[in-house]
């Protein structure tokens, strides 16, 4: 009965309003939805939106790396303050983000940079809002990491880099890659924080979801629909990937005995 | 060959490693042996070069080791959790000590591959650790650190996790690879039958303290000490002193210096009979005899016997006054 | 894995660099930004009347999302792990799409299904009904993005406990009900605790969806993050930063919660 109620609920509120969009989107024919999608403005702005994401997909995938590694094999004062104050990117409102990225880095800020509408402010607002997924996703695995394995590969000769290399990096694979697929995800769809910074200027700095926003208070719907679908489709992908990454990296342990 | 000298180590207020000294001959293997905390493991671990002495020295080979790298120690260290590398395959395993040394590709194929033949894992190197048993991953971690021909080898309790038969056939089959690699091993082990199986030499930890140490007999025989004699073998108490159950003699007649007791229950374990006896005060005894022994004297519960103390040159120890 | 010393402190300086950088500073500036002029100036700004209505309808909207979301995503989260089905995954999907889905494209997908021309839009409409431009449509919104967090957090935890000592409450003869009020729910109540806080946060804080379907007209709709674009786009910079600071201390509340719940709930 549970899951009945469960299939209703979820359909109520996901299903139908995603599948309007879809149906939406093929409202004028396939000709409307392929017109649309290769409207100049509208790939310029999911190019812009893609290499964005996959960059700083990237960029936190070895950032984050790094700061679980601090978090969890270091020790500081203050370390329990500056693990709790990763998750603020998740708690804070995405509008916030934006304007507090602007109050340092935008026009008045102390430092004298000013990246209000260029590609630096895209960058710098996805930065901050995927920052926490690759962390809390190594740092998990990373507490788990069996350190006798280190010490084996220590007491056979590795450097500490050697080790790292070779040890640790390896079974932190699943863990960084599944961290950036969602914060890839995350970052493809981010509105709040870019479109006070970013200028929105066409062609320039204007992202995929700045474009539908356009497009809908421009009335032109179908539009806005084909290109959601697209981001739609990408979401999609990104999910199933990373559903699958969970299930990678279990291996079946035999019995004990001989 | 490995000196340990005045070594004390304290984990915050533990002190696990309490002033020990300690010499470890060129090829012999020895066993570290004693109770949880004893300080075995600790001690195994400083002689590698995993944990720093907060006092005293380490010599392996005649060097000052004590502030030397675990990397550069010369060491094999093999873990009681196999320690394997989860991601490689079992040729890749083996070979890593050898691939950090840039080792040429050849040589490290034919030794990975020799060592895959002694610890009777040939035909394995595909496999990844986690299609293998428990035995099979230790004999794979063994092939891994002798692959890099170590001076000393190092096994932290490596048979603790597995099956007691696989326990014992690897027990057997360490012994036969020790006598034909003669490579100098220390062991450590919290099982007294491993110990006396397995060891030129045995040294009884307790408290971070050596309380003993010499060949396995000797331990057995005089020990020097209520604990010692507790730790590797049976014990039944006779008032103040501990004696071996297997070192009393029970007697059908009253005897001068016998004591009298009642039998309470025969127990037939195969070869050997333990009778659980009660003394005049009511004090619990116990007396292994063989089957022969026990067959002679008819034993039945309720039986009034005499049992004589071990004589002089029988193993006996004085416990503590309790 | 022992690092040397100067390799453990540049990667410490490095890490923190990166943090304070992208992190600390900028929430730092902006305190300071707001506060420069005055605590004065900060209440005045936020208590205008726009900004208190903003506030409220934030929380209206909160209030009436997040307990709609809890309840639904505990009967979700029994479901998913109590019930034999093939073809979970499909739903373990479709519950992640609010994390991946623009919330642009959320706003779009509701106008067009609750619009004066969408799906039920009409019906809607003839009942007196509005939901687009309207509050109605931002719960629908703010219910969207909210779906996963109770569900995640409650799911892993019911697979831990396990159904047995459920089954041991019904062998004993308690009801459905009294299985799941007395058995079930003690042992998830830190997993719900710890969802409802993820959800509200991302209720407070959420701004692309409802912007699209509020219509922002200014005193009516205007939720506390609409409230902040608007002042930045009307120059009114300090005011924004007012409005910033509060949302910004309410995620710090936010933050303290989750770190007094987080052990609690993993403790299970």
């Amino acid at each position: 009965m549970s899951l009945g109620i469960a299939t209703l609920w979820l359909s109520v509120i996901v299903l139908i309003p995603l599948a309007a969009v879809v149906a939406k989107s093929t409202d004028g024919g396939l000709g409307a939805f392929w017109d649309a999608v290769t409207n100049r403005q509208a790939i310029a702005s999911l190019r812009l939106t893609l290499t964005m994401s996959i960059g700083v997909a990237a960029i936190n995938a070895a950032a984050g790396t790094l700061v679980a590694w601090v978090l969890v094999r270091d020790r500081f004062r203050g370390r329990g303050f500056i693990n709790a104050l990763i998750d603020l990117p998740f708690a804070l409102p995405t509008i916030v983000a934006g304007i507090t990225l602007l109050a340092l880095y935008g026009p008045n800020g102390p430092l004298g940079v000013n990246v209000v509408a260029t590609r630096w402010a895209i960058l710098m607002a996805l930065l901050f809002v995927t920052l926490p997924f690759v962390v809390r996703s190594v740092q998990p695995v990373l507490m788990e990491l069996d350190r006798e394995m280190e010490e084996a590969a220590v007491s056979l000769g590795a450097s500490s880099a050697t080790v790292f290399r070779r040890i640790v990096l390896p079974n932190l694979v699943p863990a960084i890659l599944s961290g950036a697929a969602l914060a890839f995800a995350r970052a493809v769809g981010e509105f709040g924080s870019i479109v006070l910074i970013a200028g929105n200027i066409p062609f320039k700095t204007e992202v995929a979801s700045v474009f539908i926003f356009g497009r809908i208070e421009s009335d032109a719907v179908i539009s806005a629909a084909a290109v959601s679908v697209v981001l739609l489709l990408l979401s999609l992908v990104v999910l199933v990937a990373i559903r699958s990454l969970g299930r990678l990296g279990h291996g079946g342990d035999a019995a004990d005995g001989r | 060959m490995i000196a340990l000298t005045d070594v004390t180590k304290r984990f915050g207020d533990f002190v696990a490693i309490d002033n020990v000294s300690l010499a470890v001959e060129d090829g012999s293997l020895t066993a570290l042996l004693g109770p949880s905390g004893s300080g075995k493991s600790s001690l195994l671990r400083v002689i590698a070069g995993l944990e720093t002495p907060d006092e005293g020295t380490v010599e392996i080979s005649g060097r000052d080791a004590t502030r030397v790298p675990p990397q550069k120690r010369g060491i094999g260290f093999v873990f009681q959790h196999y320690a394997a590398f989860k991601h490689m395959t079992v040729r890749d395993n083996v070979a890593f000590g050898l691939k950090v040394r840039r080792r040429p590709k050849a040589e490290i194929a034919a030794k990975v591959d020799e060592l895959l033949r002694i610890v009777g894992l040939d035909g394995y190197q595909a496999r990844y650790p986690a299609q293998l048993s428990g035995g099979q991953r230790q004999r794979m971690a063994l092939a891994r650190a002798l692959a890099v021909e170590p001076e000393v080898l190092l096994l932290d309790e490596p048979f603790g996790a597995l099956d007691a038969n696989v326990r014992a056939e690897l027990r057997d089959w360490l012994r036969r690879l020790h006598d034909e690699v003669h490579v100098t091993t220390v062991l450590v082990t919290h099982d007294q039958e491993e110990a006396m199986e397995v060891a030129d030499r045995i040294v009884v930890l307790n408290r971070g303290r050596i309380e003993q140490d010499g060949p396995p007999r000797d331990l057995y025989e005089q020990p020097a000490n209520a604990f010692v004699m507790g730790f590797l073998g049976p014990v039944a108490r006779l008032g103040d002193t501990l004696v071996r159950p297997h070192d009393l003699r029970i007697l059908g007649e009253p005897r001068d210096g016998a004591l009298e007791a009642q039998v309470a229950r025969v127990v037939h374990l195969g070869f050997e009979v333990r009778v659980e006896l009660e003394l005049d005060g009511g004090e619990p005894l116990t007396a292994q005899l063989t089957r022969d022994e026990a067959a002679e004297l008819e034993l039945r519960g309720g039986d009034i016997v005499w049992v004589r103390r071990p004589g002089v040159g029988e193993t006996s120890a004085e416990t503590l006054a309790a | 894995m022992v690092v040397d010393r100067r390799a453990r402190i540049g990667l410490r300086v490095l890490a923190l660099a990166y943090l304070a950088a992208l992190l600390l500073v900028p929430v730092a500036v902006v305190f300071y930004r707001t506060f420069e002029h005055g605590f004065g100036f900060v209440w005045d700004s936020i208590t205008t009347p726009a900004a208190v209505h903003a506030f409220w309808l934030t929380l209206e909207i909160a209030l009436i999302a997040v307990p709609l979301n809890t309840v639904l995503g505990v009967i979700t989260a029994m479901a998913l792990v109590r019930s034999r089905l093939r073809g979970k995954v499909v739903l373990q999907t479709i519950i992640d799409l609010p994390f991946a889905i623009s919330p642009v494209v959320i706003g779009l997908a509701l106008v067009l299904v609750y619009g004066r021309n969408g799906w039920f839009g009409g019906w809607f409409a003839d009942h007196g009904i509005q939901i687009i431009f309207a509050v109605p449509g931002m719960v629908l919104a703010t219910i969207f993005v909210c779906l996963p967090f109770v569900v995640r957090e409650v799911e892993p935890v019911l697979r831990e406990i396990g159904d047995e000592q459920e089954q041991a409450a019904a062998t004993l003869g308690a009801s459905r009900w009294q299985t799941f009020s007395r058995i079930t729910l003690p042992a998830i109540r830190y997993g719900i605790a710890y969802g409802v806080v993820l959800s509200m946060a991302r209720a407070i804080g959420e701004f692309g969806a409802v912007s699209v379907v509020s219509g922002k007209i200014a005193g009516e709709t205007d939720t506390l993050t609409l409230l902040v674009e608007n002042r930045y786009q009307n120059f009114d910079v300090a005011g924004a930063y007012a409005a910033s600071a509060l949302l910004a201390l309410i995620a710090l509340a936010t933050l303290l919660l989750m770190l007094r719940l987080r052990p609690r709930k993993d403790q299970a």
